[in-house]
């Protein structure tokens, strides 16, 4: 079978969102696009299932080597699908909340994830470009969906400005590349690295996309444009920027300088090691400072992907798992966070004094959430830990970075816990009563997600069993 | 080898666990005490099963083990050698103890304070017979979880920042742990199935160069030292015992320090030997230190709580030193000093906190110059006191004098000025413990404990089951000693 060919995901995603854009013409009733959505989204998650386990494509078109597919970045796609299943059961009745929209919304969602399978399998630097631009335009519209709330748009408008200038300096770096590429050839596998050290004019590109993808996956000192627009986005949307978004561009990231840069990697990797080091301790020392939940899950994204950039550091068989279940489990813990949150009136940590009490199920699963992006064993959040701290031991060279890296653990364990402390050990203000709008679904749908949390950190062969297939 | 035995290790893990899942799911307030005390029970009748049963192989007898992370060697494997059926036995001793001193009081949600108790029981039972690395790591963050909550929860007024700072740093110490763990892994030869392996035999066969276990020795001991407490980690300690509640206390002090003192046995000294010489006289000089000082700070404390806490800081860095001293100079009966301390200790201690958990509950205070003449009132109780007091301070007879005697025996060899400045907190022990005995127990009463009765039957029986114990091992050690003898040999042997 050639590659290349497999591409159920790409397509029925672009399908499926036109289908919703549609819908939203002729469907007025407000909560049939959810159930449209999630009816499609299953589909697909069956299809690209179909590809990665009989290897059996439904659309066999050649794409001149342009996709790359195998067993690695189909299990990756499949995990971002599940993940968005997750995110549309969980927060199907929110979206519908944000405007009046609803089919778009889900369109939207919809074509990013097409740009996530896209960079998924990307094997030449446009195949990038198109991917990450697919991702970004409809996040851009996303941000700024609540019209008439001020942040909101503020906060589109700058992520807007800032994600153009990013891709600019993405291309730029892409003609650089293409210039000094002796084989004049987009293709990763064809960049002629030249003997000793690489020429200038791939330098450059090299570097300048190392700026950009760091923008993309907010890593320091490229994130300042994070905490604003995580904050500002409505709560919904935040969730999956936080998580689906960032864990396909981390993927991108890797794939592109594994694939294109792998072989000079010595010549890189100091960069690495001060991006990751800068990550690690901006985002996590600015969480300890602040006071509302959402704020600081924003600076947490941040120093999540401190850890994830270990995967770009070792490079190595280890950290390639390594970031598949990363994606899974950060994946998972941050949706069902953000679905808590979303229910809360108050987003101060306060607002979440006495949680435990009022909500015990809500309480309880927002915990397992939290111990699992603190990384406590027998979750989640715990093996892919572990993975990226084995893959960046054996690569060697920089322990005291690893070290770094367990004491910004240690630190991320003081404001994850002000939260869990605030649900379980204060009492909460009884004279508030708030509406709950939760359904015994929404709870049961949090209890299988901080189940499946649980499943992985116990036995997280479940997931690496797929890689290995 | 599928004999009843080989079962036993495992049945030890599950046998809380389950019983503390169940008092989650039942959420039945009146029964979970029960449970938590029928479970317990269990748990020691297949402590003492596996010690009748044990066939005395060192590592490898006694294991159950099953593939768990394929791709990187790590399966759960767990066991039981002569330290591990030591302390095995402890933590099962001590849990029924604790239920039954505890067991007029009520605690809102009970059913989550006895499930997290089991909980942590489970952790620390996996801990002591954890016989893969990973294994081992993930039991020991999971004894600690439970007992963050319990003490938060169900602490004193000051208790979430005190149980939090203790959480950050044990989490901390545990982390740099886990590097370590990884490096070691990484330099393991591999194995039929995967690259590398956790398991403790792979761990122990490998030689690795000084210069490696100069750095990883830190990152192992850190975590340890932060564990047990040795000075200057020990931070944490009287402010977490203080604010925990009394049963979650002695949880902490009888049998969450153990763990540190077991981790430096099991997976410090026999894998780092070299750098256990390099740094023996360091480590041997910070516990000395510490236990001077530990015993200075506790003669001036009035808080009974905080004095207990200070005592078995220095207490432990007895252990610490005498673990060095011993590994160094294949001194065997230092050595089994530690092991019978280990013990010991634990029961003691626990002893101690009874105690002061009495007091509390009848008077509502820990304050030594707030209460006096309680013996007139509660003669057993103070009798009772007395012994274990007298045991904290060593004297013969007791089941800490054959601990301390044999340590002080092992520190004496490795150098004679650590052994004196070490014996001038027996000194100090016995100023503070009897200081306090005589103020709250003799001396006139006063309003708050004018009021004081004598304490109840199942709580009598409690301290009398210490007492016995302290006797029994004060007076013929001999069989706890045969039960540690390969163990000691196995570990001074690797770390020579």
């Amino acid at each position: 079978m050639a590659d290349g060919i497999n591409m159920n995901a790409i397509i029925l995603t672009a399908i499926w969102g036109i289908v919703m854009m549609l819908a939203g013409a002729f469907i007025k009733n407000k909560s049939t696009p959810k159930y449209l959505a999630i009816g499609g989204l299953v589909l697909i998650i069956l299809a690209n299932g179909i590809e990665l386990n009989w290897q059996e494509p439904l659309f066999a078109i050649d794409v001149k080597d342009m996709l790359h597919t195998n067993s690695f970045n189909l299990t990756f796609i499949a995990v971002m699908l599940v993940c968005t299943l997750l995110y549309f059961l969980l927060n199907g009745r929110d979206i519908e909340k944000v405007g009046n929209h609803v089919a778009e919304y889900f369109a939207l969602i919809f074509f990013v994830l097409c740009g996530v399978a896209i960079v998924a399998t990307f094997n030449t630097l446009l195949m990038l470009f198109i991917g990450i631009e697919i991702i970004s335009i409809p996040l851009y519209i996303l941000t700024g969906s609540d019209k008439r709330n001020l942040k909101s748009n503020e906060a589109a408008l700058k992520y807007f400005l800032m994600g153009s200038f990013s891709t600019g300096i993405m291309l730029m770096g892409i003609a650089f590349i293409y210039g000094g590429n002796t084989s004049a050839s987009f293709f990763l596998d064809r960049i002629n690295m030249g003997a000793g050290t690489m020429p200038v004019m791939i330098a450059i590109g090299l570097v300048l996309l190392l700026i950009s993808m760091s923008f993309k996956v907010s890593a320091a000192p490229f994130h300042f444009w994070t905490p604003d627009v995580y904050d500002g986005a409505p709560t919904v949307f935040t969730s999956f920027m936080a998580t689906i978004v960032k864990a396909a561009g981390f993927f991108a990231f890797v794939r592109l300088f594994e694939n294109a840069f792998g072989t000079v990697q010595p010549q890189w990797q100091k960069l690495i090691v001060v991006i990751t080091a800068a990550t690690l301790l901006i985002g996590n020392l600015t969480a300890v400072f602040q006071q509302s939940v959402k704020r600081m899950l924003a600076y947490s994204s941040i120093a999540q992907a401190g850890f994830m950039l270990f995967a770009l550091f070792a490079l190595n068989e280890k950290a390639k798992e390594g970031l598949v279940l990363y994606a899974a489990a950060y994946s998972l813990a941050t949706i069902g966070i953000f679905a808590v949150l979303i229910k809360m009136n108050d987003y101060t940590i306060d607002g979440f004094n006495g949680l435990a009490k009022k909500q015990p199920i809500l309480a309880l699963t927002a915990t397992i959430f939290l111990l699992s992006l603190t990384g406590i064993p027998l979750t989640a959040g715990f093996q892919a830990k572990f993975y990226m701290l084995l893959a960046a031991v054996s690569n060697g060279h920089q322990i005291w970075l690893v070290i770094l890296a367990v004491l910004c653990a240690a630190i991320s364990a003081y404001y994850y816990f002000r939260v869990i402390q605030a649900m379980y050990f204060k009492d909460g203000n009884e004279t508030v009563e708030q509406e709950w709008d939760v359904t015994p679904a929404f709870k049961a749908l949090l209890v299988i997600t901080a189940g499946l949390i649980i499943a992985l950190g116990i036995y997280p062969n479940l997931l690496l069993d797929w890689l290995h297939y | 080898m599928q004999t009843l035995g080989i079962r036993f290790p495992e049945l030890l893990i599950w046998s809380p666990l389950i019983a503390g899942l169940l008092c989650f799911i039942l959420k039945n307030e009146k029964n979970s005490k029960a449970i938590a005390l029928f479970s317990s029970i269990i748990t020691l009748a297949i402590s003492f099963a596996s010690i009748i049963y044990a066939n005395d192989k060192q590592l490898s007898g006694l294991q159950d083990n099953y593939v768990w992370m394929k791709y990187l060697g790590a399966s759960f494997s767990v066991g039981l050698d002569g330290m591990g059926h030591l302390l095995t036995l402890l933590t099962a001793f001590s849990f029924p103890l604790i239920f039954i001193a505890t067991y007029s009081n009520s605690y809102k949600n009970s059913s989550s304070f006895y499930g997290l108790m089991l909980l942590s029981q489970a952790g620390l039972l996996g801990v002591f017979t954890a016989m893969d690395a990973l294994v081992f790591y993930f039991f020991w963050e999971l004894a600690l979880i439970p007992v963050y909550f319990l003490s938060s929860k169900w602490g004193g007024e000051k208790r979430i920042q005190a149980t939090f700072k203790f959480f950050v740093y044990t989490f901390a110490g545990s982390l740099l742990m886990l590097i370590g763990i990884i490096y070691v892994y990484l330099q393991t030869p591999a194995t039929p199935t995967s690259e590398h392996s956790f398991a403790i035999s792979a761990f122990y066969n490998l030689r690795l160069s000084v210069a490696e276990q100069f750095w990883l020795f830190w990152l192992f001991f850190t975590a340890f030292a932060i564990k047990m407490p040795v000075f200057p980690f020990h931070t944490w300690q009287p402010d977490t015992y203080e604010q925990s509640p009394t049963a979650v206390t002695m949880v902490l002090s009888g049998i969450m320090v153990k763990m540190g003192v077991f981790a430096v046995l099991r997976w410090l000294i026999p894998i780092f030997p070299a750098a256990v010489a390099k740094y023996d006289t360091l480590v041997i000089g910070l516990s000395v230190f510490g236990m001077i000082y530990a015993s200075l700070i506790a003669i001036k404390q009035d808080d009974l709580k905080r004095l207990v806490a200070y005592s078995s800081i220095a207490h432990i860095g007895l252990m610490c030193a005498a673990i060095f001293a011993s590994s160094q100079n294949v001194n065997h009966v230092g050595m089994q000093g530690v092991m019978i301390q280990m013990f010991s200790h634990g029961i003691n201690i626990i002893g101690l906190w009874i105690v002061i958990e009495l007091i509390e509950r009848q008077t509502g205070v820990r304050k030594i110059s707030q209460l006096g003449g309680i013996a007139h009132k509660a003669p057993v109780l103070t009798i009772m006191l007395v012994i274990i007091a007298l045991a904290n301070i060593a004297l013969p007879l007791t089941n800490a004098f054959v601990g301390e005697f044999m340590m002080f025996s092992g520190l004496f060899k490795f150098n004679i000025w650590y052994a004196a400045i070490a014996g001038v907190s027996i000194i100090l022990a016995a100023v503070y413990t009897l200081n306090m005995v005589q103020k709250v127990f003799y001396g006139e009463t006063n309003a708050l404990t004018a009021t004081v009765k004598e304490i109840a039957l199942h709580e009598k029986l409690v301290l009398a089951v210490i007492v016995v114990a302290i006797f029994l091992v004060g007076v013929f050690p001999q069989p706890m000693l045969d039960l540690t003898k390969n163990a000691v040999t196995l570990i001074i042997g690797k770390g020579k």
